[in-house]
């Protein structure tokens, strides 16, 4: 899009799309106004002096309503330029943003909502959130940069999949805070209120067979909309920049800038789907089968939404919106140049011991000397990352048990090999967020730096 | 002369079919559950909080339908697109400038992004719902290979339009492959596997040279993905399907509280 489009066409070829954008809020938050009214959930929010009129919730969201269908309006009628975020702000947005405040911002941002869940679950508070990120996303449509990379047919569905993940964890979180407040009452969980037998003709069968012809029908409708995406023919030569893996690998392609292929593409992988595998062999937690429930097992709940919604996920949007030619950071609004640079200071630890720290040089074997002393300098070399890796994982399921009362319980529930299991999965897992802090804070290129071998940790 | 719908419902060729009456009673719902191939999958009964889509947010089932949409729409995608380098580029081409039903592309591919998401959303919500528990540990295990295999099943359709997007995504890819410990030539300790001094992991025989059939993404490439996504992974994933649902039956059916 960039180079051949100028703004003013830019902005006449998004104005469609805001204008049906904008209506399709209007409508949805019409709808819910409309729900609210009818099935007498509106909340009075104040009354009125001197009449005593009531402004409800359904007010808000049909007022709310009233002014998506005025920038509706307002987009059709060439305004759709005005509808921006101030170039100031969206400049501030890009310098702020980094892979370092994306990353502990998504997390803190992710603890936050789980901390105060029994707020953010609120009907009313989510879907103030929801209206918000909608706005939010029509203004940003109308910035080039922005809509050049949202707009690229295969990562719709990358959008689409976001406010999917945002609904259901809302949906579960929701569920799971009526459950345990429940519980705490000394109630059953909601699921098993409904606990009588139905027949599956009709009561089952007609539910899918609505939601096949709802799914069909909405293909039909992707499918006419939007066209899969054919570039030009393919050529061993012309190397794209960037060059990146389908969407649902680019968090494993992002995992390599911090780690080396073998890592980054073989064994993560390789432990994120055997740790998934682990997992009902390891939770021994018998409560929570078959309903919504946060506070019966947090730690559970913790660990997983950390490995998916932070380290899955959100790598995955970093790596499709976020990175740009050279795999370098790109913020929302900027532009993907090809010459952008970035200095690369990252150093290896054994660079730091041995030079920085002991002044020496790194040890190396003389030359022509054997096998075996070529092995043992590099150990020698090394050794600093060799001994820490080793603490790592030799001291750490120990320590855990040790230094932590919850660990400790669980190491005597679960029995040696199931914790070994599961304290070492875990501290595969750190190894991610370890290995980001450490190049974050001190330029840590690698560990254990052992090129000859191409064992580089 | 009677309603034409009793004629049919009457007639032996109808009977033939459908060995009991029309399921409008409790009776013949029960039936019809019991004698239908298609609908035997299901329980005659289930609890109603079990088909509540407010808890199950239906996707196993969306994933399953996708599945389907996929393979019809694949299939008949086959009787067009052939796999060489001669071809492939132009018949997507024509697929989405001259032929008639070239939306079926369309269809195959965003079906194929929805089946990733729906996917990993049936993950999450049978974690959520701790599913997983004892008695239904194995199923899950079938469900994470299945997982894999959808993934697997995108990652080999997505080399088929040979563009610039197909062949640098794979390379990108399976780069990865190259960096395997000791079965990558680029990865570590394959440098001990060797025979007599010589190598025995090169860019030749590595595990990035099975996965590509060649030293570089290239015809050999396309004709390995090309049987991997319509025949070899369509087949596992089905088999493993037929077991993950005949699992969910056998271990108490969908989960619920206890």
């Amino acid at each position: 899009m960039h180079g051949h489009v100028s703004y003013e066409d830019f902005i006449l070829q998004v104005a469609g799309f805001l204008t049906a954008y904008y209506l399709f809020v209007a409508v949805m938050n019409a709808f819910a106004a409309l729900y609210l009214w009818q099935s007498g959930r509106a909340k009075v929010l104040l009354r009125l002096p001197g009449s005593g009129l009531a402004v409800t919730t359904a007010h808000v969201w049909l007022l709310v309503a009233g002014v998506f269908t005025i920038l509706s309006a307002y987009a059709t009628n060439g305004g759709a330029a005005a509808l921006s975020l101030p170039a100031a702000m969206r400049e501030a947005a890009d310098s702020i943003m980094g892979p370092v405040v994306y990353t502990v911002g998504s997390l803190v941002l992710l603890a936050g909502l789980y901390l105060g869940r029994n707020f953010f679950v609120k009907p009313t508070v989510a879907w103030a959130g929801l209206n918000l990120s909608l706005l939010l996303m029509g203004l940003s449509m109308t910035d080039m940069d922005f809509a050049s990379i949202v707009m690229k047919p295969d990562n719709v569905p990358i959008v689409a999949m976001i406010y999917l993940l945002g609904y259901f964890t809302w949906l579960s979180a929701y569920k799971a805070v009526q459950n345990d407040e429940r519980t705490a009452r000394g109630e059953v969980p909601l699921e098993k209120l409904d606990d009588e037998k139905v027949l599956v003709w009709p009561d089952l069968v007609y539910t899918e067979l609505i939601c096949m012809i709802g799914l069909t029908a909405l293909l039909f409708v992707w499918a006419i909309l939007l066209q899969a995406p054919l570039e030009e023919p393919a050529s061993s030569v012309k190397t794209p920049n960037p060059s990146k893996a389908p969407w649902y690998f680019l968090g494993l392609q992002e995992m390599l800038v911090y780690y080396d292929p073998w890592m980054a593409g073989v064994v993560l992988p390789g432990v994120v789907v055997g740790g998934l595998m682990a997992i009902p062999f390891i939770d021994f937690n018998k409560l929570g089968n078959g309903y919504y429930t946060i506070n019966e097992r947090k730690f559970a709940y913790c660990t997983f939404q950390f490995g998916f919604l932070v380290l899955w996920v959100t790598l995955i949007v970093m790596g499709t919106f976020l990175r740009g030619p050279n795999w370098n950071f790109f913020g929302f609004y900027e532009t993907w140049d090809a010459h952008k640079v970035e200095a690369l200071n990252n150093v290896d630890l054994s660079q730091y011991f041995w030079v920085d720290l002991l002044h020496t040089g790194r040890p190396k074997a003389p030359d022509g000397s054997s096998m075996f002393w070529q092995i043992f300098y590099i150990i020698k070399r090394e050794i600093v990352g060799i001994g820490l890796l080793a603490f790592y994982f030799g001291g750490g399921p120990p320590a855990m048990v040790i230094y932590s009362k919850f660990f400790r319980e669980m190491f005597l529930r679960m029995g040696f090999v199931r914790y070994m299991v599961l304290s070492n999965l875990i501290l595969l897992m750190a190894l991610l967020p370890i290995k980001m802090l450490a190049r974050w804070t001190v330029d840590m290129k690698y560990f254990i730096s052992i090129p000859e071998y191409f064992l580089n940790f | 002369m009677p309603p034409l719908d009793e004629i049919i419902r009457g007639s032996q060729i109808w009977k033939s079919v459908f060995r009991h009456p029309a399921p409008v009673d409790r009776r013949n719902r029960v039936v019809v559950m019991l004698t239908n191939f298609f609908l035997h999958l299901h329980p005659v009964s289930i609890k109603k909080q079990g088909i509540s889509l407010s808890y199950t947010w239906c996707m196993g089932g969306v994933t399953f339908f996708l599945f389907l949409v996929e393979t019809v729409t694949g299939v008949l995608l086959m009787f067009y697109y052939r796999p060489t380098l001669e071809w492939a580029y132009n018949d997507i081409l024509a697929l989405r400038d001259v032929a008639s039903l070239g939306i079926l592309r369309e269809i195959h591919r965003w079906g194929a992004h929805a089946m990733v998401i729906t996917v990993w959303l049936h993950m999450y919500r049978v974690f959520l719902t701790g599913s997983y528990k004892p008695p239904r540990e194995f199923n899950w295990v079938i469900g994470v290979v299945l997982l894999l295999l959808t993934l697997l099943l995108s990652f080999t359709g997505y080399l088929l339009p040979w563009d610039q997007l197909a062949i640098w995504a794979i390379t990108v890819g399976s780069n990865m492959a190259r960096a395997h410990p000791f079965l990558g030539h680029e990865g570590p300790g394959s440098a001990l596997l060797t025979l007599d001094g010589i190598d025995m992991i090169t860019n030749a025989s590595d595990a990035r040279f099975g996965l590509l059939g060649a030293r570089f993404v290239g015809e050999e490439t396309l004709n390995r993905f090309y049987v991997l996504h319509c025949v070899a992974i369509p087949l596992a994933a089905a088999l493993l399907m037929a077991i993950h649902f005949w699992r969910v039956r056998k271990d108490g059916g969908i989960s619920g509280p206890l």
